[in-house]
């Protein structure tokens, strides 16, 4: 290790490949027959990857599945070697990725944690002065003399998970099992790993749990591809993270479209704009009718990810075959379980409509938009003068408000503030 | 390779650990318990003696005593390859999922047989009571360096075997068939003196005879075993146990990988 002893963790360039095998034959005879087909393909998994971690510093590693996360997280525990680049950990290191490892079903609690954490890399002396601590945790006092296959699931669990986070350590690795157990025993799983936290202890977490990454991480660092994309402050890196993953949802959405929306009405509304959502319906008699619908957000870029509070801008093209109907547009906003929550026309009842040339363009500004974190529906329509439906299409697009932690709860936000007297 | 034995010496808790669970978790749930640790053994001798005293004959006094004296060691090795085998293999999702030193695993896999050996070393100075054979306190003092010696072997051998079976899954068969074989080449159901000449150095050369001629000599005969036996078992046993550590050293890398 170089000379500075601040850091915990060094990770330089770290590639790592696995093998992975067409058809591979372990036997004798399947290598001897087959020789040609123990070919292999090399996947990469890690492309270069390097980060450092100081001392008493919780990091949390966060990506797609199969980005290469848990592998690094297994390189700085040691369970696989980098093919190529160095992987430095200073102090011992425990991780949380096996539970109950070496368990013996018919050997008591008590006998098993034993086991358990002799495996973690604890000499007989800690385990003996930290059993009781153990045993307390897990809220197992009654039973831990009983063989751990007379436990139900949730008491392994919390056997296993007390004794893992009893393991003092340097460094902490944390894959994806901080869901032990019911409720109260997370809270309090969370909890101790707080005071580890607080104690110094240097973590480096893998979770899709945001929440959790928010209230336990100095840092996260975002994998992609065997690659760092952005590693900083969590709420925004998290934030370009959930971006990105909601652009790809509505990516996969707006795939399905064209798998769903196959006929002739179906097609009629993929013509609108690119990011259709599969649940689209269009009706009316479509004399006049929208031939482009955009959502644009403040810098005037399509967009359909928003915070509550942002400008957005909402333009529709349209044609009718008419004479200089009048007509009126309308918009809602319908949330994902149907709940109603924000509609405007383009002018109230009793007022004079609009009346269209043979093509041009709407723009409905959105000053503020005051809708909540969540996924709502966008509905736009063209009624005529005496109510003839000339074009309405449902849930042609989904937009979503990001999930910022907030105190506001329902559809919309109000301006407010609270106050005590 | 210093740095590894280190290690490994700090995981020694482990290993002590995954010994009592062996031992202790082995029987448990069976009526008669831990008492078949001493049943097997006993009714493997019934047998053998009922074959080669009755139908095959030989001239060796109380043969079941010369039977159990060299089968309890001979079962020691056996046991310990044979598991040895799959120890690593059988544990796949602890080696994918925890860091400690691999060696663990066969270690204390050899070490939990040798201990069910000493324990089966209860019969053993039963049998010599019972048959009136005794002890002689002179040749017991180099019982327990014939038996040390004999766990470098096992060692040797089981570190090599159970690193191999990760890449290689005939290997586990093919030791046990070796394992076979290998207990008709060393003098365990008769006495070497019985062999031809013209192939009795495959037999010399076989370290087991060593080891289990000086269990021979230790308990039947009652008298100090051959020190040629003993420097022989004993050089073998070392360059085994670096052979197989540094066999062991090269393939433990990939093991998360191959599992």
């Amino acid at each position: 290790m170089d000379t500075n002893t601040d850091l915990a963790i060094r990770v330089t360039n770290v590639e790592k490949f696995f093998k992975v095998y067409m058809d591979k034959g372990n036997m004798l005879k399947e290598r001897v027959i087959f020789a040609k087909r123990n070919k292999y393909e090399k996947r990469q998994i890690l492309n270069g990857i390097s980060f450092d971690v100081p001392k008493g510093q919780a990091v949390g590693l966060i990506g797609r599945n199969g980005c290469g996360k848990s592998t690094t997280l297994k390189m700085l525990t040691k369970i696989l070697k980098p093919n190529a680049g160095e992987v430095v950990v200073n102090g011992r290191v425990s991780s949380l990725i096996e539970l109950g490892a070496g368990f013996h079903p018919d050997m008591s609690g008590r006998e098993n944690i034993y086991i358990n954490a002799t495996i973690f890399g604890l000499d007989k002396e800690e385990i003996d002065k930290r059993i009781d601590d153990i045993i307390q945790f897990s809220e197992l006092e009654e039973f831990i003399d009983n063989p751990v296959r007379t436990y139900s699931s949730g008491m392994y669990m919390r056997l296993a998970f007390a004794v893992a986070i009893n393991v003092n350590a340097d460094v902490l690795l944390i894959d994806e099992i901080l869901a032990v157990g019911d409720v109260s025993f997370q809270k309090k799983c969370f909890e101790r790993l707080k005071e580890i936290k607080e104690e110094g202890t240097t973590i480096v977490i893998v979770s899709h749990s945001m929440d959790q990454l928010y209230s336990i991480c100095d840092r996260l660092i975002w994998i992609e591809k065997g690659k760092i994309v952005e590693d900083g402050e969590p709420k925004l890196i998290g934030m370009h993270y959930l971006d990105s993953m909601e652009d790809d949802r509505i990516a996969r959405l707006a795939e399905e479209s064209k798998e769903k929306l196959v006929d002739d009405r179906g097609k009629s509304i993929l013509e609108l704009t690119d990011n259709v959502h599969p649940e689209a319906r269009r009706d009316g008699t479509h004399e006049a009718k929208f031939t482009e619908v955009t959502l644009l957000n403040e810098a005037g870029e399509p967009c359909q990810i928003f915070n509550t509070g942002d400008k957005a801008v909402l333009k529709l093209r349209y044609q009718t075959d008419l004479d200089h109907p009048k007509v009126n547009f309308n918009m809602d906003f319908v949330k994902d379980n149907w709940q109603y929550c924000y509609g405007s026309c383009f002018t109230k009842p009793g007022d004079a409509l609009p009346v269209l040339e043979q093509q041009g363009e709407v723009v409905f500004t959105i000053d503020k938009l005051m809708l909540l974190p969540g996924k709502y529906y966008l509905d736009i329509g063209i009624n005529g003068e005496n109510g003839e439906l000339y074009d309405n299409v449902r849930n042609i697009m989904q937009i979503t408000i990001r999930d910022y932690v907030h105190n506001e709860f329902g559809p919309c936000t109000f301006s407010h503030h609270w106050e005590m007297n | 390779m210093k740095e590894r034995i280190k290690s490994i010496l700090s995981y020694s808790d482990m290993i002590g650990s995954l010994v009592k669970r062996d031992l202790r978790g082995k029987y448990k749930g069976s009526v008669l318990g831990f008492l078949w640790t001493f049943i097997n053994p006993l009714c493997q001798m019934i047998v053998y003696t009922i074959v080669f005293s009755v139908v095959v004959r030989n001239n060796l006094d109380k043969f079941y005593v010369y039977m159990i004296v060299g089968m309890i060691p001979w079962l020691f090795f056996d046991m310990s390859l044979r598991q040895g085998a799959g120890s690593i293999r059988y544990q796949g999702d602890m080696i994918k999922k925890i860091y400690f030193p691999r060696e663990v695993l066969p270690l204390s896999c050899v070490t939990s047989n040798f201990v069910n050996m000493l324990f089966c070393f209860i019969i053993v100075f039963a049998v010599l009571i019972i048959s009136g054979i005794g002890f002689s306190p002179k040749a017991l003092i180099f019982l327990p360096l014939v038996m040390g010696l004999e766990y470098l072997i096992c060692l040797g051998f089981t570190l090599i075997v159970s690193a191999g079976t990760v890449y290689f899954k005939d290997l586990e068969h093919i030791t046990t068939v070796v394992l076979m074989a290998w207990i008709y080449a060393t003098p365990i159901m008769y006495s070497i003196d019985i062999i031809p000449q013209n192939i009795k150095w495959i037999f010399l050369a076989n370290p087991m005879t060593a080891i289990i001629e000086a269990f021979h000599n230790i308990l039947y005969w009652r008298i100090v075993p051959d020190l040629g036996d003993l420097l022989y078992a004993f050089v073998f046993g070392v360059v085994m146990v670096f052979v197989g550590e540094w066999i062991f050293a090269k393939l433990d890398d990939n093991f998360a990988e191959e599992l």
